[in-house]
């Protein structure tokens, strides 16, 4: 509370003054009036004095609802963007394991291929120039037969992994949308420390429009229909969760599709 | 089936919008086209005729959830059969887009047999129910 300097002293003092004198001369009008004025004013420093104290409480407030965010944050969610983080070089380094595999399995093959077709092909250059026996002839026919069943076999197998390669890349689209998340809670940690320093850097009563406008967490309804993410291991919220595509079709088909 | 077919695949991120295509084309599927959000894809569904939907549910700008929504809620397009390909894995999200009509839920990552069988699925069901 600031001093009572906001009644003028010398003002006061006449009033009163004036008041006795109208007391004494029994003016009871002039009495009524004097005293309706002096009451007002004393109500209107009340007001004023409340009208600081709401502010202050609703600024502490508002500090108060920066502090709980940053405490949950600290408590949950960066513990949380850890196991996201981690979950994604887990599966960035499953996809490259998949990818460096498909590739392993894939090249001895190609290679095999190309040996073997560059021997035809060295046959076959002599049979055309008339530079072969009739013995050479009925083995190289053996070879072109084997080599045409073991080619049908092994484009099978080099398509197989290079499809695999292609499905390995899915990782790019499902740690984004990991990383994401993460990006998003970084910013509100950002924003929340701004606030933090603001509220520390200034007196509360000095804050008024500038206390940071704390974003609420959106109901999770809400944010189950903008869309989650992938699930990742060890984090609390994976109960509600299917684990894979056959319980996808079990709900799917009890809900009768 | 047709596979003439005009196919949407909508996704935020363009490398699954590339493997979806991959596989649709290995399947003999040719006549893909691509959005990356139900944003730019509902203007494409709803000017060009298009006769299959492949979407992600997690995406800025309009969800998938929101795009099938939007689909059912269009006369012209309250039809088209859709398949959702997500990440998201809540039983409340799979009941979520049965509700609102989905055709079929495939969840990320996926195999290229499973894509095969439930887009089977779907052109099955909708040739029963048509004949």
């Amino acid at each position: 509370m600031e001093p009572a300097s906001k009644f003028d002293d010398v003002t006061l003092l006449e009033q009163a003054r004036a008041l006795v004198t109208a007391l004494e001369s029994g003016n009871d009008v002039t009495v009524e009036h004097m005293l309706d004025e002096l009451g007002r004013k004393r109500e209107q420093h009340l007001f004023q004095e409340l009208g600081k104290m709401t502010r202050q409480l609703h600024d502490a407030l508002n500090g108060f609802a920066v502090d709980a965010r940053i405490v949950a944050m600290a408590e949950s969610e960066i513990p949380d963007a850890k196991a996201r983080l981690n979950h994604v070089i887990t599966m960035t380094e499953d996809s490259a394991n998949r990818t460096l595999a498909a590739v392993e399995n894939a090249v001895p093959i190609a290679s095999a291929l190309q040996e073997q077709a560059n021997a035809l092909h060295e046959k076959w250059s002599r049979f055309r120039n008339k530079d072969m026996t009739v013995e050479e002839f009925r083995a190289m026919s053996k070879e072109i037969d084997h080599f045409l069943d073991v080619t049908k076999d092994h484009a099978e197998v080099i398509t197989t992994n290079l499809s695999e390669v292609m499905m390995a890349q899915g990782f790019q689209d499902l740690t984004g949308q990991i990383i994401r998340r993460v990006i998003t809670l970084v910013q509100d940690v950002e924003e929340n420390m701004v606030g933090l320093i603001r509220l520390s850097g200034k007196g509360y009563s000095e804050l008024k429009a500038a206390t940071p406008e704390v974003a609420p967490r959106p109901v999770s309804t809400t944010a189950m229909m903008e869309g989650l993410g992938p699930e990742v291991p060890g984090l609390s919220d994976t109960s509600e969760s299917v684990s894979g595509q056959d319980e996808v079709d079990d709900l799917l088909s009890s809900l009768g599709f | 089936m047709d596979t003439d077919m005009k196919i949407l695949i909508v996704d935020d991120f363009s490398t699954m919008r590339r493997i979806i295509k991959n596989l649709l084309r290995d399947l003999g599927f040719n006549n893909t086209h691509e959005a990356d959000d139900g944003n730019t894809g509902l203007p494409m569904l709803q000017n060009g005729n298009f006769d299959f939907l492949v979407t992600d549910w997690n995406m800025p700008g309009m969800s998938g959830i929101e795009l099938l929504k939007a689909v059912r809620a269009d006369a012209k397009l309250a039809s088209l059969p859709v398949l959702m390909v997500t990440a998201e894995s809540k039983r409340e999200q799979i009941i979520e887009a049965a509700q609102a009509g989905v055709n079929g839920y495939i969840v990320k990552p996926f195999t290229a047999v499973t894509l095969k069988e439930k887009i089977d699925k779907i052109f099955e069901r909708l040739a029963a129910t048509a004949g």
